[in-house]
């Protein structure tokens, strides 16, 4: 596609004897909030890593806004901005200090330089902070500044890695307003996440697991595609009852919800309802709508049941 | 290469600078504090060495002989022993480092020694040249042994309140750029060398190893700062600072040692310049070696010995072995040393000194290019 930001074909990086990220093909088009969802050394970061031009990739193609990486990488840099996943600024330089630092590293100039740094102090709600050394600055704070500092030189593609894993949910609703708002001025974003509810507000997403893609849609697309039905059952003797449930071959996973189960079964199965309702201590079965996380456990648990099996 | 990317990153590495009191502090202690120390501590003439006395004649001449040996201020008799075998014992115990011994017949000895009267010593009579007493000097360090040895000639007129006779030298000796002998001439214009080898190497070796450590580094090589800006700009700060701490070291080392620079500031100043740069440069390319701040500390001690004792700070150059040699033109702090003595002392151009100039501006340039090459704007 030619509005295409992002263009990755069989991405690979290994280390030593890891593979962090396998044959990733990836196509992430201009203007969407693109998300990667998975557990913690999934492989997120590395991919990222590799899409910035800060890791040599092992094999595969990668080209970012029509550059290709990691050879035109210098010629990113004005292109692209990076939030890391650990707080990347300096603690003790000020708020100010800081957003001036990366001015001059971007080579911002006079009036428009000062101009740019209220802006940002304003939009991110900074403005009060701004003599305030970062390293005092609380988890929220902190991720504000970053995303100023991120997109003070209005970069046409974000890259956030893991951007809300220190902030309390208030401040995540916040900041994804922001995300949002960056989107609409035509920023594309990439961003990487293990929270479920950010997951399902991307346009478009992939789902990694140990350094492989296992989905790439859009959410919604995702679970109208899931692979199995969910039903919720009430059950007695609630854990012995989820082992005897996983243990079954058309039983994907079983999730205990307080008293209830959420029971993946595969479709080969037909009236899901009924089916569970012969089984020992399953009281009652209600089939429901999936969401985001069945996705997710579906895609991800088939590997793992290969495995076993 | 942007200059006003290069400006940002001093105006922040100044920034940090001021706010890290105890760096801030150590630029200013460092060099006050080991001036201080080494410049009364270091002494190469040896003083008060304690010694035990064996008076075998255990008479009045012995006990005069004792005291005018201790007044010579280079021994301290700290014990007397009835014999010899006491003695060594005392010696091997460490108690004291050497034992004089005073024969029974040092009256005897003492009256036809040369030392004494005016007439020519027959060198051929057994009884006129033997020595009045004997040191038996623990010979380990061989500084102390030497010490006693400039006893062995000690002049006895004041004993006997008679004329000298004078002393017959092979060679007349005139020490031209520091007659007075005082070792801290020589001291303080190398102290500057070992101190700034010291604090500049370490400052800059943890240059980039901070930002790493710091988690900074995927953040700055996310901009668009190009590695040979980065390495310059980490270094110029520190260059104002070793400014500060020569000046700081020079001033006291003339109004606490009383050594004055004979030749030019300017030249002083050049071949400082050259010589701080070195040291950067030096330090930042262990910045790139070192994965560590601890690392990058072991590596700079690793530097800084050889600096200490074969840049000619501690030893003469020229005494040293060949191999030794080779070794110590390898350290900007030999070349640099070398080149403060000339003009700290004897007022030498910098012109008479373009090798270890030029020697000192080539390591700076080429050891730019190669911290730069070393750092990555990667990761892996």
């Amino acid at each position: 596609m030619s509005d295409a930001v992002i263009n990755a074909n069989g991405l690979t990086k290994q280390f030593g004897e890891v593979i962090a990220v396998n044959q990733l093909d990836l196509t992430i088009n201009k203007g969407e909030v693109y998300g990667f969802l998975g557990p913690n050394g999934c492989g997120k970061t590395t991919a990222i890593r590799m899409l910035t031009g800060l890791l040599m990739p092992t094999s595969g193609e990668v080209s970012v806004l029509g550059l290709s990486l990691p050879k035109q990488a210098n010629l990113l840099r004005y292109k692209i901005g990076y939030m890391t996943q650990k707080f990347s600024l300096y603690d003790d330089l000020t708020v100010a200090e800081n957003l001036a630092f990366l001015a001059d590293a971007y080579s911002l100039k006079g009036q428009y330089k000062r101009s740019r740094i209220d802006e940002l102090l304003a939009i991110y709600d900074l403005a009060a902070r701004a003599n305030q050394l970062a390293g005092s600055m609380s988890g929220g704070q902190k991720q504000r500044l970053a995303l100023a500092g991120a997109t003070i030189h209005k970069p046409e593609l974000l890259f956030l890695d893991e951007p809300t894993s220190a902030v309390d949910p208030e401040n995540r609703r916040d900041f994804w307003e922001k995300l949002f708002d960056l989107s609409e001025l035509g920023t594309s974003i990439l961003v990487s996440t293990h929270y479920m509810d950010e997951a399902e507000r991307c346009h478009k997403l992939a789902i990694l697991e140990k350094g492989i893609k296992r989905a790439d849609d859009s959410p919604e697309q995702l679970m109208v595609n899931l692979n199995c039905q969910v039903v919720e059952v009430e059950v007695n003797n609630s854990r012995s009852t989820k082992r005897s449930l996983v243990s079954h071959q058309h039983i994907h996973s079983a999730t205990q919800l307080g008293a209830r189960l959420r029971v993946l079964v595969d479709n080969s199965v037909n009236d899901a309802e009924a089916w569970l309702l012969q089984f020992d201590n399953v009281v009652a079965a209600k089939a429901v709508r999936p969401n985001l996380e069945d996705v997710f456990v579906s895609v991800t648990g088939e590997r793992n049941r290969e495995q076993t099996v | 290469m942007n200059l006003s990317r290069i400006f940002s990153i001093v105006k922040k590495e100044l920034l940090q600078l001021k706010r890290d009191k105890t760096t801030f502090a150590m630029v200013v202690m460092i060099p006050l504090v080991q001036l201080l120390l080494f410049g009364f501590a270091i002494n190469t003439q040896i003083r008060d060495i304690p010694v035990a006395v064996v008076d075998q004649s255990n008479s009045a001449l012995g006990r005069v002989l004792t005291q005018t040996v201790e007044a010579s201020q280079t021994v301290k008799v700290v014990a007397k022993y009835p014999s010899v075998i006491l003695a060594e014992k005392a010696m091997a115990q460490a108690k004291v480092r050497a034992v004089l011994v005073i024969p029974r017949d040092v009256a005897e000895r003492l009256s036809r020694h040369q030392a004494l009267g005016n007439a020519t010593p027959n060198s051929s009579n057994y009884q006129l040249v033997r020595p009045i007493g004997q040191w038996l000097v623990d010979g380990s360090d061989t500084m102390i042994t030497g010490a006693i040895k400039g006893l062995a000639n000690m002049p006895l007129g004041e004993l006997m309140k008679q004329p000298v006779n004078r002393q017959v030298t092979t060679f007349a000796v005139t020490p031209y750029y520091n007659p007075a002998q005082r070792s801290v001439v020589n001291i303080v214009p190398g102290l500057v060398g070992v101190i700034l080898t010291m604090t500049m190497v370490m400052f800059t070796s943890a240059a980039i190893v901070r930002e790493r450590e710091r988690g900074n580094l995927e953040m700055l090589i996310n901009t668009p700062i190009s590695s040979f800006e980065l390495m310059l700009a980490k270094i110029i700060p520190y260059i104002f600072i070793g400014a500060l701490q020569v000046t700081i070291i020079l001033s006291l080392g003339y109004l606490v040692f009383d050594v004055k620079v004979v030749g030019s500031l300017l030249q002083l100043a050049l071949m400082t310049l050259l010589f701080i740069s070195a040291s950067l440069v030096l330090g930042l390319i262990i910045s790139t070696i070192a994965k560590s701040q601890l690392q990058a500390m072991q590596l700079t001690v690793f530097v800084l010995l050889p600096s200490i004792l074969l840049s000619g700070f501690m030893f003469p150059y020229e005494g040293m072995p060949e191999v030794a040699q080779y070794i110590a033109e390898g350290l900007p702090a030999t070349h640099y040393i070398r080149a403060m003595r000339a003009i700290v002392l004897r007022d030498v151009e910098v012109t008479e000194m373009t090798y270890d100039a030029l020697w000192l501006m080539g390591f700076t340039l080429l050891g730019l290019v190669i911290a730069s090459l070393r750092f990555k704007k990667r990761l892996d």
